[in-house]
């Protein structure tokens, strides 16, 4: 299992050199991966039928006790079979579509990271690896979306996709961790579901919104829909990838994992009920008002998304089936249904619906397949679609509370989605033959073989659903649901509430797709709407962040070295001072002053020299006053118990004033800058912060936080370091690496100077 | 000694900020040099003063006869002493490069990174 979910990391480092050597069949060879995973994944459905779920484990930080633990049962089986079966078409697919595309090898690259990082998501256990894993989908669907990168518009479309779901993951972060200590330190979802009273949990509301954030925003739920339809900028094959079984079908996932552990309240109905079907709805009337062909795809997605999450949040047995019948219908057609509106936009060169008409006999197969995801899409018999939108009517007819109000938005939406799918089926296909900008002609294999297999599917399992159910869906719902559930599958439900709803939802739809033309008219006359969305509150964020960028770097990194300084020095003295004063109040201890008449001659040479060297106006003076100080302090460290300091302090003072004056000499004399107030402000500041120092050390002398270690070094210096002089002994043996770094200093500051007087002598040559 | 020394580092302190918010380049120099002196000496009155009882051992002893200053601050202090007269030299060169390329000595007028 550990293997199945890195491989992709690790075909991810070899696709790129895979592709350049293998030219355009890369994509053949790369699908035998996904392929493969597909195939061990099928392997699983016995045992999982049988047991229900099984776990296993892998040390990943034992210090942290964290695991690479993975959790199989219905519902991630189901994820994971979508993921590397969807996947494999995809990867085959994007060989014939990126044809001859420069960054093909890069694409691949990005596109199994991105499998892998998805397949971690729906296989983790543990709570902080499925983070990982969710953020890792994040930037890779970042990478992804962003893949024409030379474009300003698809950088942009990248960034928003990024910024929703990375905040939301952030919440979702805090949500996850919230969920861990109800569950009372708990975090493997196999323990969580495990365990009882989440829902008494103080928190659980900012529980469950930290989490429904990270969901919503991950899935695009209004209001946070809006960076779905511009992930379009990405590549057909990744917006069909990332539309079908991945990326937005993360949040559904973990919405439908937690239902057992956090649903059941009223919270979590209301808010998935009401958010589903407000998303569901604004998705399906975004598509019919669309005119290009991936946009109508992206905002069906969103209606998909919403039906799901209000299913989850209805929550009933009959709700949870649907939800699960519905999640397989989707990915098929919505994948098939993708690879087609690339299919359409690669052989005829456009995006927009309305200038493609009479390609049915240029394009046979495409014609067909096109159909038969559409009827699924629009939920006919006798496709799967069809059950699946039978479910869901049944199951919101009998949704409590929020009854009408899903029924209605549903029926609705469903009358929408009829003539969308109506739309996308024969718009392009009948009628007269309209010109398009490349001569069309039908797909090559590799780009036909996706479409055809998955609406085969659609097919199939509408036919026969008894294969899906008894295969995936009995394990999935009863993984969601917590509990088995008795059903089954049929196509022919018989005359009820159900298919009349069904049968007035493709009269109305079909309606609207033969006065298509005066509806897009309608909506033309509306461009309010436009203006209506939640993206503009994005905008607004984004500007003012970066506005508030500006400002701060305007304010604190002004170009002043003194307003640096200030601002330092003031932070400083203003948190250490408050600090402080809380710490001991205004009671400082004065300590014992005894000072022999000798050091108060000391102290006065360093307090001269200090004083002369800041009020001097010749720079000779000051260097002559700095030396004073400096040879002060050495006869303070030889009076005082130290004497290598002293001896170095004097050495090194003698350099410093030689070197001074060798240097300040060709540098031109002090000049007055500032006016009297400035420099009274200044002197303030520096007061300021004279003052604190003195205290802290007055302070400071009274603190012993812990066993000082001195006196050990002092016993180990003679008989360990065989050296006399203690000091000596610290600086080359216990603490030899701090000195090694100190001539690693040293030495890179005498390279500097070097260098730099060289530049000069080069200066001089030209 | 400690409380007089406190308020001697205070001065350092002081003195070395004022010069350092100066805008005239030599003074910031003067600043850095007064403010590793400052440094120095603050960690040396924070680890004790005690006179006449350098951490030396005598020929055949194991401890120092009679006690011991504690030596740790003190090898501290080396180093940075050493190390600040490194970045100091390394300053000196740099600013009178700086003064060299830009002909102003004037902080306040060197603000962007393009001379």
């Amino acid at each position: 299992m550990l293997l199945a979910v890195l491989s992709g990391f690790i075909l991810c480092a070899l696709a790129p050199w895979l592709t350049r050597s293998l030219g355009d069949r890369a994509g053949w060879l790369l699908a035998i991966l996904p392929a493969g995973l597909f195939a061990y994944f099928l392997g699983w459905i016995p045992e999982v039928i049988e047991t229900g779920a099984v776990t296993l484990q892998y040390p990943w930080i034992p210090g942290l006790d964290i695991n690479l633990s993975f959790l199989v049962d219905g519902l991630s089986l189901l994820f994971a079979l979508l993921i590397s079966g969807i996947g494999t078409f995809i990867i085959i697919y994007a060989g014939g579509y990126l044809h001859g595309d420069p960054y093909l090898p890069r694409f691949y690259a990005i596109m199994f990271a991105f499998t892998a990082a998805m397949l971690g998501v729906v296989l983790s256990d543990n709570l902080l690896t499925l983070f990982v894993f969710w953020e890792l989908t994040s930037i890779t669907s970042y990478l992804l979306i962003g893949y024409h990168h030379e474009d300003k518009e698809a950088r942009w479309c990248a960034l928003q996709g990024l910024f929703v779901t990375v905040a939301g993951g952030l919440a979702l972060l805090a949500g996850l961790l919230m969920l861990a200590v109800a569950a009372g330190g708990e975090y493997t979802l196999s323990g969580i579901l495990a365990s009882d009273g989440l829902q008494e949990y103080p928190f659980y509301t900012a529980m469950v919104l930290a989490i429904l954030a990270g969901t919503f925003t991950k899935s695009a739920q209004v209001p946070f829909h809006f960076w779905l339809p511009n992930a379009m900028a990405a590549p057909t094959p990744v917006s069909a990838f990332l539309h079908s079984a991945t990326m937005v079908k993360a949040g559904v996932y973990l919405m439908a994992r937690l239902n057992p552990a956090l649903g059941g309240t009223e919270l979590w109905f209301y808010m998935l009920g009401i958010f589903g079907a407000v998303t569901m709805f604004t998705g399906s009337f975004m598509a019919l008002r669309s005119t290009g062909i991936k946009a109508m795809l992206a905002y069906s997605t969103i209606m998909a998304l919403g039906t799901l999450t209000m299913l989850i949040g209805i929550g009933t047995e009959a709700a949870i089936v649907a939800a699960m019948a519905f999640l397989l219908a989707h990915a098929l057609y919505k994948a098939a249904l993708f690879m087609l509106a690339g299919v359409l936009d690669h052989e005829t060169g456009t995006k927009d619906i309305t200038r493609m008409g009479g390609l049915r006999r240029a394009m046979p197969i495409t014609f067909v397949t096109a159909c038969v995801a559409a009827l699924s899409l629009a939920g006919l018999p006798p496709l799967f679609g069809f059950i699946a939108k039978e479910l869901m009517f049944e199951a919101t007819l009998h949704g409590g509370a929020l009854t009408t109000f899903t029924t209605v938005l549903a029926l609705l939406s469903a009358i929408m989605i009829m003539a969308v799918a109506a739309i996308f089926a024969l718009r392009p296909f009948i009628g007269a033959r309209t010109e398009t900008p490349k001569s069309p002609h039908e797909g090559p294999l590799s780009m036909l073989i996706g479409p055809v297999v998955l609406a085969a599917l659609s097919l199939v399992f509408g036919v026969a659903a008894f294969i899906p159910e008894a295969a995936l869906l009995q394990a999935a719902v009863t993984a969601v649901h917590g509990r088995p559930v008795d059903f089954h599958l049929y196509l022919w439900h018989g005359v009820n509430v159900p298919l009349l709803l069904s049968a007035i939802a493709i009269v109305i739809g079909l309606l609207a797709f033969r006065f298509w033309d005066a509806v897009l008219a309608g909506f033309r006359r509306m461009p309010f709407i436009d203006r209506l969305g939640p993206e503009r509150g994005y905008e607004r964020l984004m500007d003012g962040l970066v506005w508030l960028a500006e400002w701060q770097t305007r304010v604190l990194q002004n170009g002043y070295m003194s307003n640096y300084i200030i601002t330092l020095v003031l932070t400083t003295v203003a948190l250490t001072g408050w600090t402080l004063f809380v710490h001991t109040g205004t009671a400082i201890p004065l300590g014992d002053i005894n000072v022999r008449i000798y050091e108060w001659f000391t102290v006065g040479l360093i307090l001269a020299g200090a004083l002369f060297a800041t009020i001097t106006g010749s720079r000779l003076t000051a260097v002559a006053a700095l030396g004073m100080a400096g040879f002060g302090v050495a006869l303070v460290f030889v009076e005082f118990s130290a004497p290598d300091l002293g001896t170095t302090q004097i050495m090194v003072e003698t350099l410093t004033v030689i070197l001074l004056v060798l240097v300040l000499y060709r540098l031109p004399a002090f000049v007055n800058f500032s006016s009297p107030g400035t420099r009274l402000r200044d002197a303030l500041i520096a007061a300021s912060f004279g003052g604190l120092m003195t205290l802290l050390i007055l302070v400071v002398h009274d603190i012993n936080v812990a066993e000082p270690i001195s006196d050990q070094l002092v016993q180990w210096s003679y008989p360990e370091g065989h050296g006399r002089n203690i000091v000596n002994v610290i600086l080359v043996d216990f603490r030899a690496l701090d000195t090694l770094g100190e001539i690693f200093v040293v030495g890179l500051a005498a390279i500097g100077v070097y260098a730099m007087i060289q530049l000069r002598a080069e200066d001089r040559r030209q | 000694m400690e409380p007089v020394m406190a308020v001697v580092v205070g001065i350092l302190f002081a003195a070395s900020i004022y010069m350092m918010l100066r805008r005239s380049i030599v003074k910031l120099v003067i600043g850095l040099i007064l403010l590793s002196n400052a440094a120095n000496l603050l960690i040396f009155t924070i680890g004790g003063m005690v006179r006449g009882l350098p951490p030396l051992i005598a020929e055949g002893d194991k401890l120092p006869a009679g006690g011991w200053a504690d030596p740790l601050p003190q090898a501290l202090i080396l180093t940075a002493i050493v190390i600040s007269f490194g970045v100091l030299a390394f300053a000196v060169v740099l600013i009178h490069r700086a003064y060299e390329v830009v002909q102003e000595d004037d902080l306040n007028k060197m603000r962007s990174t393009d001379t």
